[in-house]
């Protein structure tokens, strides 16, 4: 036996890597569920929820409509109407569940791909494709429905999140802040320094990891060695692991952790254990780091199928409901499509609008300069 | 307050004005609290306006930029102490990625009035990464502002006007006049980011900032014996950069010399020397001048002084320049 397959045998056997943290199906012991993949509604002592009929309806309507525009949306970038797309399927649930736990008050820090939770701020979806089509780098105004800037470089927003959140502390008031990011996420610095921030400062904030079991191809191993959740317990605060793929257990823990945190009780970190069934982003081939069996499995724990299975069962809704959300989806469709392959390119000298909030001599005089070249061209500014 | 106070207490005097005016300015950094800073910029002003406006932060740079970020989204307007130059750098990320990015990323709705000062360069004899110019970085990013005061007056008005700005500013305290005394006036005697005559000369024109002004006064006090007047051009903004005052003082004088602290590879004054070639080609007797830092790690303080332009790397130049 050589020395390397020596090494390479005793790392498999390596111990105290715990089963539930390995790529794969299970459902660890400590998550949080209250709806089954075959849609039984389980009760879990610490995260009772009550919901009425309408509100399961209004809830599988968002799943249904986040996947419809995220679909639309992979469909436009193949289309080259995008430039590229990050999608969320899969995680439909741990977006909506956690967006719908929040309050209009309350102010959500994403990455790039919570397009679900952009849909429960009422943000308009084509704001979102924006920066996907090339024609802005974020484009809205963040505090119209406090759903911040899609950020990219990962894990920066969590530390604007608990900034803000220290903003609320200090404001008196009793709004809470929610900070997405990816179990890749979790090894970066700022996260850390963000973990330690609210931590200290007891700042209404919660962080929302979606561990969607990669960080592009690396497994979420290749991060850490505990379960993500339990990293809250150095910081000092409490980490609870839930059901990704169960909007119920992420509505019911998102709004525990939300409102524990505007009643001054610090920081929650929440785990949701989902899948991202697609690829990382269109630019992305999963198949070469990743096993069909694995995205086959998931597909078993789907979230949009248990909440129709639970509706279907207990005759929450008829086929005029799915009529109708089926209706609406082709309109959202529609809309999608025709919005981004109307939408102009921005006017050239975008380039030089805000750089900065006040006067600033280079900035007018390279504007300048530009405005002179490309007037120099025949037709104006059309160059 | 007009009277001669040191460049540290025209700073602290501002911060202090600057929490006085505005209930939504607020201080955060290591140390800044009870122990004032290190370099007691902030001393007092914990005491005089709370743990809630003065605030000692966790040790962690990234994090005091970033949730200064977090904070000015909410309204407030941070001030962020960064101990050292040197440690500048884990923040690096926040700063250029996040802060100078914000505005226009937001189509210009939302707005970031954050100011860090940071205390930087060298000549006070101190270890590793204490003595850094980094201006360079900070100056090529758009959407940041980089200014650094060279006198008690620029400290407490550029501060003033900094903390009053809507855009992120990098305030540069130039950490070895801290104890340098002058006059600060009731009211800003210009904005900014205008560049100021610091001393009339008509043979040669010295451009610095910060902490060099001193040493190109210096410089043309001994040239003035040897009957050569140098003009001294004190820029105070790095970014933007008053060159219309630079430019004017050249084609006066016709010739130039950049000097700063920081290595002379592709820093402020290679930006100047190609700025004013273009732009004052025909009045010039001699090419631009740069006098600065070498392109070597900032060297152990038993040897700062080689490594630092004085007296004499400008006068040097002074007499290149005047030879052609
Ligand atoms: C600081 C930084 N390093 C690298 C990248 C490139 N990158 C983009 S997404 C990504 C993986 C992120 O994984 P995770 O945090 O788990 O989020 P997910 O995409 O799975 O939602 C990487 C490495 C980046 N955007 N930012």
């Amino acid at each position: 036996m050589t020395v390397k397959s020596t090494a390479r045998a005793r790392k498999k056997a390596a111990p105290g890597v715990p089963d539930n943290l390995r790529t794969g199906t299970d459902a660890p012991p400590e998550l949080v569920q209250l709806l089954t993949p075959e849609g039984e509604r389980v009760e879990h002592p610490e995260f009772p929820l009550e919901t009425t009929p309408e509100e399961l309806r209004s809830l599988y309507r968002d799943l249904v409509l986040v996947r419809r525009f995220d679909a639309e949306a992979t469909s436009l970038q193949r289309q080259g109407e995008l430039g590229l797309w990050a999608s969320l399927l899969g995680q439909e649930a741990a977006q909506v569940g956690s967006g719908r736990a929040m309050r209009p008050g309350d102010y959500a820090f994403p990455t790039y791909r919570e397009h679900g939770v952009a849909w429960c701020r009422d943000v308009d979806p084509l704001n979102l494709l924006g920066m996907f089509r090339g024609v802005n780098h974020g484009g809205w105004d963040p505090n119209e429905k406090n759903f911040h800037l899609y950020t990219i470089v990962i894990g920066s927003q969590t530390l604007h999140a608990t900034g803000y959140a220290m903003g609320i502390t200090k404001d008196g008031a009793d709004d809470a802040v929610i900070a997405y990011f990816g179990d890749g996420a979790s090894s970066q610095g700022d996260v850390n320094e963000a973990f330690t921030f609210a931590s200290v400062y007891n700042a209404p904030v919660v962080f929302f990891c979606q561990n969607n079991q990669w960080a592009i191809s690396e497994p979420t191993t290749t991060q850490t060695k505990i379960p993500l959740y339990r990293r809250a317990s150095g910081f000092g605060f409490p980490g609870v692991r839930v059901d990704g793929n169960d909007v119920l257990a992420c509505l019911a823990v998102t709004r525990w952790a939300l409102d524990r945190a505007r009643t001054g009780a610090g920081p929650v970190l929440i785990e949701a254990f989902t899948y991202r069934m697609g690829a990382h982003t269109t630019s992305d081939d999963p198949t070469r780091y990743r096993l069909t069996e694995e995205t086959e499995a998931w597909k078993a724990k789907d979230p949009i199928l248990r909440l129709k299975a639970y509706l279907d069962k207990e005759g929450l809704a008829d086929e005029a409901f799915f009529a109708d959300v089926e209706a609406q989806s082709e309109k959202l469709g529609l809309r999608v499509r025709e919005g981004v392959r109307s939408m102009p390119d921005p006017d050239p000298t975008l380039i030089f609008d805000h750089v900065y909030a006040e006067p600033h001599t280079l900035v007018a005089e390279e504007r300048a300069e530009y405005e002179a070249y490309a007037a120099s061209f025949e037709g104006g500014e059309n160059l | 307050m007009a009277g001669q106070l040191s460049i540290a207490k025209a700073l602290n005097e501002a911060l202090r004005k600057s929490l006085e005016n505005d209930p939504k300015t607020l201080l955060m950094g290591e140390d800044i609290g009870k122990l004032g800073g290190v370099f007691r910029i902030t001393d007092g002003l914990q005491k005089d306006f709370g743990e809630d406006r003065v605030i000692d932060t966790p040790l962690a740079e990234s994090g005091i930029v970033g949730t200064a970020i977090g904070l000015a989204l909410r309204g407030y307007r941070p001030v962020v102490e960064i101990q050292f130059d040197g440690f500048v750098y884990p923040a690096f990320d926040q700063i250029v990625t996040q802060l100078a990015k914000m505005h226009a990323r937001a189509l210009g709705h939302v707005k970031m009035p954050v100011t860090i000062r940071i205390p930087y360069g060298g000549g006070i004899g101190a270890v590793e990464h204490h003595s850094e110019s980094h201006e360079a970085y900070f100056a090529h990013t758009a959407g940041l502002r980089v200014v650094s005061p060279s006198n008690a007056d620029d400290a407490h008005w550029m501060l003033r006007q900094a903390i009053e700005s809507d855009d992120p500013v990098i305030f540069l305290e130039p950490k070895r006049r801290y104890w340098d005394k002058g006059e600060v006036q009731d009211a800003p005697t210009t904005d900014l980011y205008s560049a100021r005559i610091a001393r009339p000369g008509t043979d040669a024109t010295l451009i610095a900032y910060g902490p060099m002004v001193k040493v190109c006064h210096e410089a043309a006090a001994a040239a003035a014996e040897d009957g050569r007047s140098l003009e001294v051009v004190d820029l105070r903004s790095l970014s933007p950069i008053d060159f219309a005052t630079v430019e004017a003082s050249v084609r006066r004088t016709g010739r130039g010399i950049v000097v700063h602290e920081a290595p002379v590879f592709l820093g402020l004054g290679a930006e100047l020397a190609a700025r004013l070639t273009e732009t004052c080609f025909y009045h010039l007797e001699a090419p631009i001048l740069r006098v600065g830092g070498y392109h070597a790690p900032y060297p152990p303080s038993r040897v700062e002084e080689q490594y630092l332009p004085d007296l004499d790397r400008v006068l040097d130049a002074v007499d290149r320049a005047l030879a052609y």
